[in-house]
């Protein structure tokens, strides 16, 4: 049973038929999948949704799809972590983890976009699938792919961590390192989906893609009780996300799964590529593009398709958006991984840290219920640490002793 | 000389389905005004009434973002490549 009445432009409303389309021909706006609600509120209930499997499918009906899922079957509900042992270290009480470091299969917030874009590809009868990626799509594509079936070409940048390279050929991909940053993969990727007809997830699939992105807010609902929290903390790269967890929450207000969401939503940026926080402190919506210039290169996006749109839900909300160094980014993956056990990759460390940046301004308080996006999974991005280096020893107790005593004397020293 | 324009799937209704049009221009503004007379309508699809670009489109002169450049007053050199590209989504 479809859900979907059709596509419609987001800027001017132009109706569109379900087609692998992604922009309006007459504005160049991003089409959006049109659903019937009134349909949707007859069959999505809390107790309907509790009765199927812990997956995103779950919420079937809010999701693009026409018939049964065929792609990601086991992805989505992810765990949300009351983080105690972070709140106290950052001086709030009530704070969770929404933790996609864990997702299956491929380690980010991207299964949840993939196994709806593929099933989708599925449906339109594509054979090839393909995307732009700084990493983590480029994992879950081709993962998917090599699992669903599909020939895959991956365009990525030439400059990212070898966990993510590796983390994509692994699974037969055609990877393809482009020259330049992810606004150049991404410029040739739209072309050569404008030549080939093939299914680019985040270029001709995009509407549906992005839909798959809900679920991580639909998920922070459930799990907090069907409630939204008072604040989310979301880290930002083409701005995509933190608009689709905002419409997640309210598509669950409108359908009367939740209480009216008063979240506040937050946007999180490296300094050294902040264009959407950049806007949002300019008290502007225009996005200035930037040359991306950071370790969190999941987060590089110098030109954010959906910043417009991010910086529309954050000021709107209440929120705020704002960015920390490269350092700051470090510092908070440790924190976590220190706090919590949970080691994120660079786009986790910039959004716990722009969390506590946050919290010091008095944006987010302590009273405040908060939940912290994290989107994907620290060991894609070792390259961003650099550890004390460890000494060996001889496999002897006395050895062990002695070092342990080594310790106890630079603790005494220190203390 | 002439410069390459690249017309991106939404466009190409204009262009009978061409992907690639040359063209003779100084400025990115220049090179539009000329496309609007080969494809009377598209340039309204790339400028607001205003004339400032569409929020949503991206044009490039041999790969630079024209935001970075003079926007619709950056000029064109002789063999030049120049995409107009849709915005699209993060990855």
């Amino acid at each position: 049973m479809s859900y979907i009445k059709g596509l419609k432009c987001r800027e001017c409303g132009t109706p569109y038929p379900v087609a692998p389309l992604a922009i309006c021909e007459e504005c160049f706006g991003p089409l959006e999948v049109d659903y019937d609600y009134e349909a949707i509120k007859r069959t999505l209930t809390r107790e309907a949704i509790a009765s199927r499997p812990k997956t995103l499918w779950r919420y079937r009906e809010l999701l693009p799809i026409e018939g049964e899922p065929t792609v990601g079957l086991q992805t989505g509900c992810t765990p949300l972590v009351r983080a105690e042992g972070l709140a106290k270290a950052l001086g709030v009480r009530e704070l969770y983890i929404k933790n996609d470091a864990v997702s299956h299969p491929t380690l980010s917030f991207k299964d949840r976009v993939v196994a709806v874009a593929l099933s989708k590809a599925r449906e339109f009868g594509f054979e090839v699938v393909g995307c732009a990626s700084t990493g983590n799509l480029a994992n879950s594509v081709a993962a998917n792919a090599a699992a669903a079936g599909f020939t895959s070409y991956i365009l990525i940048p030439d400059n990212l961590e070898k966990s993510k390279v590796i983390g994509t050929q692994i699974f037969g991909a055609n990877v393809i390192p482009v020259r330049g940053n992810y606004d150049d993969v991404n410029r040739l990727c739209s072309e050569i989906a404008g030549r080939y007809p093939w299914a680019f997830v985040n270029v001709n699939l995009r509407p549906f893609y992005a839909e798959g992105s809900k679920t991580f807010g639909f998920e922070i609902a459930e799990q907090l009780g069907w409630q939204a929290p008072d604040a989310v903390v979301v880290p930002m790269a083409g701005g995509a996300l933190i608009t689709k967890i905002y419409k997640g929450l309210n598509e669950l207000a409108q359908l009367g799964l939740i209480e009216a969401a008063g979240t506040r939503f937050y946007g999180a940026q490296a300094t050294g590529c902040n264009p959407i926080a950049a806007a949002v402190k300019a008290g502007t919506r225009e996005i200035r593009p930037v040359k991306p210039q950071t370790i969190a290169k999941s987060l590089a996006i110098g030109n954010p398709a959906d910043g417009y749109f991010a910086t529309g839900v954050i000021t709107s909300t209440g929120g705020w958006s704002e960015d920390v160094s490269d350092a700051e980014i470090v510092e908070a993956i440790k924190l976590l991984a220190q706090t919590e056990g949970i080691f994120a990759e660079t786009a986790g460390g910039t959004t716990l840290a722009v969390t506590q940046k946050l919290i010091a301004q008095g944006r987010i308080t302590a009273s405040d219920r908060i939940v912290i996006a994290i989107t994907g999974n620290g060991l894609k991005t070792q390259e961003a640490l650099t550890l004390a280096e460890l000494d060996s020893i001889e496999p002897k107790l006395s050895a062990f002793e002695a070092l342990l005593a080594g310790k106890k004397t630079v603790l005494a020293a220190a203390s | 000389m002439a410069q390459t324009v690249i017309i991106p799937t939404p466009l190409r209704r204009f262009t009978d389905g061409v992907e690639t049009v040359e063209v003779q221009g100084t400025t990115v503004g220049d090179i539009f005004n000329q496309l609007e007379s080969r494809f009377p309508g598209i340039r309204a699809r790339l400028c607001e009434d205003n004339g400032d670009l569409r929020r949503f489109i991206n044009v490039y002169v041999d790969g630079e973002d024209i935001r970075f450049l003079d926007r619709l007053q950056t000029s064109v050199s002789e063999r030049a490549e120049v995409s107009i590209v849709p915005a699209i989504a993060g990855g």
